[in-house]
């Protein structure tokens, strides 16, 4: 009898047995790991959030001050050696001038007014994480507020500092892009669930709805619902609005999928097994059908958030979406639409770069992901 | 076998699939899966049903695990306490007790373990959901089970992926086994598997016969396994039992044409037994649109004007088979032993 | 014997994944003769199918000859090793399907949904025939007729999902004989299929070998098939052809022990009811996971302890062409 098993045994080595007790969270991760492209990617996505969850610690001046002399200031040349070759970056302080000819105002660094970049300087006040009030940025200047002399990607029309915003801008950009997942996976899985799962004119009444929420072209129905918003709403009212109006396009796709993933498991031999053996419904879904495809639902939310996150910025671009004072890639984008900005201050373009990595690191992640994600496969 | 109270027995069951078509789902005909079928298991017995592709083997067994839901007819399970039980017209929460009474062991070893939970979990999930034993004594059990199904110990926190499929093939029958079921209902467990695994397998099986008293309901299309598990073998054909009889008598002594055929064409491993073969001309009949009379009088080469108008019945036939043939008295038929 | 048409020598087709190497076929060797069947019959993962595709060069990446030779006799009396040649050049491709047709297990994928079966067979005439369209319906109502397609006329012109499987597996061979091959590959043909439709189909093959004098390679896991179809057998285990001979000594008096335990352990309709079947233990390793030296000796009964498990045990030739690769014959008498 035991003749079988002895024979089965052979060749287990500490590792096949690793490999054979692993469970798929692991195996999932150990293929993921491989595909090197969605690895980095990773880290920049989470280096982004990283980055929009210290927003107001890495922006250097407040957001909202504004001042006309300081209109259309060029990026800022970082000095990092000191004259005697020491190690102490700094920069040179402005001084602005307006030429007579073209009434424009152009800067010009003054060489004998130094100031050194100091880390943990103090500057505007905040609510770090919403615990605490602090005025400690991580950089600064060692003498003079850096409003007036740091301006490392430049300043826009009203002399904001581009960096700054784009710190928070990035904060707002990211944020829609999760909230409008989470609620779009929210009633995604809980519509294609019921979908999936009951069948009959349920499912057909649910189908019906995705196929007429799909076919209307989205500018248009994101145009006409922004319109609707009352005008004198505050930015937290419109910002939470536009994550909605956005998720409501966006839970259809995921319903799909789990729709799918639902009558594709009904029929698979172990939840037959799981039923005979007197398994209750609530038992077989939880226990067996959704850790099947909770793999295809992270992967498939990888694939949505770069979607999101492109909505809030054509809604915004548009001036559809969040308007100034809030700040999001969108309306930073804004500000470098009409031509005479790019032509004056082409750096306004800039935001554009990180709404670019975003995407492509946030699409690349989800290919790894859904290729990782079925190590059964 | 055959003793006492039979553990099932299917009495008239029927599975229509109704056809619909157009755009308001009219009713134009049904798909006669299943075409009134009987027959009881005994304890500690194996019937067999054999046939081909779409002869409604497969909707048989899953309409008695009450997997899917018979159109009409009755299944009466003997439960351990000397009652019998119709399950037919039960609903999901009357069924539940009964459910361990009847297990399954799947074709495919490979989709009916849930590649996310560890040997351990699978086979103890009969255990855990009818709330039987504690963590402890369930893990006893599981422990117990591996042994029967001769897998070493050693593999119970490993998950699916790591083992062949006849090893997961022992694994299902565990599961099947976890509630102590008299009856098990085994569709095609072995023809999924490679050859030298086979042989494990259907030893296993017949050991555990043996041992603990189990009856089997063997689904398969492949005569040659069935030979080696059954002690009664019913040839279905188009939704209908064409005979029913014990192994020995089946396979050397077949009294419907159907059964000849299929006898005939099954190759015999020895090359010096190379053999003429009754080949059947055309195809397995459309189940919905099942010929007139017999529905194998377009493939026989016996029938007469009457099977062409005139539906057989199931008849006993001395030597205590049945048959559905109107020709079964005079016609003499050659079985697996015998050269044609 | 007349001179083989088709000889594999020492045929090596290695898989090169990420994870290592998987030696499917490793080194294996036979000849094929005129109007004669060869039986190459084996377990999943034995490289059986390998050996098909790679006789075809259709192995699939990453998989790769990578030694031994396939010598072709052409229907000119040219000797060509298909290992040389170039995987989609123009003589390949005249090979394929114009000297060596092949049959799959699954019709269903290997046939287009989009065209009609004699759309197809019409494409592989014309590929390797100049024949006017009117010639080539012609040729392809006859070759349906051949292959047992009831009104050949009008089911040219269906489509492959109106046809059943067996109808359907008609249709592949018809295909395959569409450029009058001489060699036939056959791989799990009646796999698929109903008993009843397999017991059709294989008395097909034979019939048209006769016809034609093809000389066919039928790839099985059934050893019943086998028994029934071929004159000569391989079996093949992991890669390695342990034994090859003439189909009455194979299964009379097998020398390997794995064909001495596959035969024992395989159900017959002519056993005894309920008899309990020889079974060879454990089961077959992981390709990652070959066992050194022979690799059968984890599950062989006359497992020798520092013999079998050190170097592959060499060929040996017990009679003129009756082969094995076992340790238990003739020590160390290579071919």
């Amino acid at each position: 009898m035991s003749e079988a098993a002895k024979a089965d045994t052979p060749f287990v080595t500490a590792a096949e047995e690793k490999v054979a007790a692993a469970t798929q969270l692991q195996l999932t991760w150990w293929r993921f790991r491989k595909h090197r492209v969605a690895v980095i990617s990773g880290i920049v996505v989470i280096f982004f959030y990283l980055m929009a969850l210290f927003a107001d610690f890495l922006a250097v001046t407040g957001p909202h001050s504004t001042d006309a002399a300081r209109s259309y200031i060029p990026p800022q040349a970082i000095h990092w050696f000191d004259q005697d070759g020491s190690f102490k970056p700094h920069v040179y302080a402005l001084k602005g001038r307006r030429d007579m000819r073209t009434f424009k105002l152009v800067y010009a660094p003054d060489p004998s007014d130094r100031r050194y970049l100091k880390l943990f300087a103090e500057g505007y006040s905040y609510t770090f994480l919403g615990l605490f009030e602090t005025n400690r940025h991580l950089l600064g200047l060692d003498r003079g507020v850096p409003e007036d002399a740091l301006f490392l990607l430049g300043t826009d029309q009203l002399g904001r500092d581009v960096w700054s915003r784009l710190m928070l801008a990035t904060r707002t950009s990211l944020s829609i892009g999760l909230i409008g997942v989470a609620l779009s996976l929210f009633l995604g899985i809980l519509l294609g669930g019921v979908s999936g799962l009951y069948g009959g004119v349920i499912d057909t009444a649910i189908q019906r709805l995705i196929e007429i929420l799909r076919s209307i072209p989205t500018i248009p129905l994101w145009m006409g619902l922004a319109a609707a918003l009352p005008s004198d709403w505050s930015v937290t009212q419109v910002y939470i609005a536009i994550t909605v109006i956005i998720s409501l396009i966006g839970w259809t796709e995921l319903a799909r999928v789990v729709r799918g993933r639902f009558l594709a498991l009904r029929e698979e031999d172990f939840v037959t097994a799981a039923e005979l053996a007197g398994a209750s419904r609530l038992r077989i879904i939880f226990r067996h059908m959704v850790p099947s495809f909770l793999s295809h639902i992270i992967a498939a939310v990888s694939l949505a958030l770069p979607a999101m996150i492109i909505s809030e910025t054509t809604l915004s671009f548009l001036g559809l979406g969040l308007r100034p004072p809030a700040i999001s890639w969108g309306v930073l984008l804004q500000d470098a639409q009409n031509l005479q900005a790019i032509a004056i201050a082409p750096w306004l373009l800039l935001v554009a770069v990180p709404v670019v990595i975003v995407i492509l690191a946030f699409n690349f992640l989800g290919d790894g992901l859904r290729d990782a994600a079925d190590p059964y496969g | 076998m055959n003793s006492g109270n039979p553990v099932l027995s299917v009495e008239g069951l029927k599975k229509y699939f109704p056809i619909r078509r157009g755009i308001l789902r009219r009713l134009v005909g049904n798909v006669k899966a299943v075409d009134d079928v009987s027959f009881a298991i005994g304890k500690g017995e194996t019937l067999s049903l054999v046939g081909e592709s779409g002869c409604g083997k497969t909707t048989t067994s899953r309409c008695i695990l009450r997997a899917v839901q018979p159109t009409a007819g009755a299944i009466r399970f003997g439960t351990e306490d000397g009652r019998t039980v119709d399950v037919s017209g039960l609903s999901r929460t009357e069924l539940r007790p009964l459910r361990r009474q009847m297990q399954m062991i799947f074709q495919d070893p490979y989709s009916s373990l849930n590649p996310r939970m560890t040997i351990a979990d699978i086979i103890g999930e009969p255990l855990l959901v009818n709330g039987i034993g504690d963590l402890n004594a369930r893990r006893r059990r599981v422990a117990e089970l591996l042994d029967v199904v001769q897998l070493p110990l050693a593999y119970m926190n490993r998950f699916p992926h790591a083992f062949s499929g006849g090893q997961r093939q022992r694994i299902g029958i565990a599961r099947a086994l976890a509630l102590n079921p008299a009856l098990i209902v085994a569709d095609e467990p072995v023809s999924a598997l490679d050859v030298s695994v086979q042989a494990q397998i259907i030893n296993l099986l017949l050991e555990l016969q043996d041992r603990i008293g189990l009856s089997y309901l063997f689904v398969a299309h492949d005569l040659s396994v069935v030979k080696h598990v059954s002690h009664r073998v019913a040839v279905m054909y188009v939704g209908r039992i064409v005979e029913l009889a014990s192994t020995d008598a089946l396979f050397n002594t077949p009294r419907h044409p159907y059964t000849e055929a299929l006898l005939s064409a099954v190759p015999v491993p020895d090359p010096r037994k190379r053999a003429k073969r009754i080949v059947l001309a055309g195809e397995v009949a459309d189940p919905s649109r099942v010929p007139s009379g017999c529905a194998f009088h377009p493939r026989c080469r016996y029938a007469v004007e009457r099977c062409k108008v005139e539906v057989p019945t199931l008849q006993p036939v001395e030597g205590g088979g049945m048959v559905s043939c109107h020709r079964a008295k005079d016609l003499s038929l050659s079985g697996v032993a015998a050269p044609v | 014997m007349a001179e083989p048409i088709l000889s594999v020598r020492n045929l090596q087709t290695y898989f090169r994944p990420d994870e290592g190497i998987v030696r499917a076929v490793d080194g294996a060797s036979f000849d094929l003769y005129p109007g004669r069947t060869l039986g190459i019959v084996g377990e999943s993962g034995c490289g059986k199918s390998v050996t098909a595709r790679s006789i075809l060069r259709i192995v699939d990446r990453p998989g790769k000859v990578e030694g031994g030779e396939i010598v072709l006799r052409r229907h000119d009396g040219r000797l060509v090793d298909i290992v040389g040649l170039d995987e989609s050049g123009a003589e390949m491709r005249d090979i394929r399907g114009g000297e060596i047709g092949y049959v799959f297990q699954e019709p269903m994928s290997s046939l287009s949904a989009f065209y009609t079966i004699g759309n197809q067979v019409m494409e592989a005439i014309h590929l390797h025939k100049r024949v006017t369209e009117k010639e080539a319906r012609d040729r392809a109502i006859e070759l349906l007729h051949l292959v047992g397609i009831p009104r050949p006329e009008q089911r040219v012109d269906s489509y492959s999902f109106e046809l059943s499987g067996g109808l359907r597996q008609r249709v592949m061979i018809a295909l395959a004989l569409a450029a009058e091959p001489r060699i036939l590959i056959a791989d799990e043909p009646t796999t698929a299929l109903d008993v009843t439709t397999q017991a059709q189909i294989l008395e097909l093959i034979r019939k048209i070998q006769e016809e034609r004098k093809l000389a066919v390679v039928l790839i099985t896991h059934d050893m019943g098939v086998i028994a029934e179809m071929a004159d000569a057998v391989s079996v093949m285990y992991l890669g390695k052809i342990v034994e090859s001979g003439p189909v009455d000594e194979i299964f009379h008096a097998p020398k390997h022990p794995y064909t001495q335990a596959l035969l024992r352990s395989i159900p017959s309709v002519l056993a005894e009811p309920r008899s309990r079947l020889a079974t060879i233990s454990g089961s077959i390793p992981h390709p990652y996971a070959r066992p050194p030296g022979c690799t059968f000796n984890p599950r062989c009964g006359n497992f020798m302890p520092g013999k079998c498990d050190q170097a592959p045990p060499p060929a040996t030739t017990l009679s003129a062409d009756h082969e094995v690769r076992c340790f238990l014959y003739g020590e160390g008498v290579a071919t």
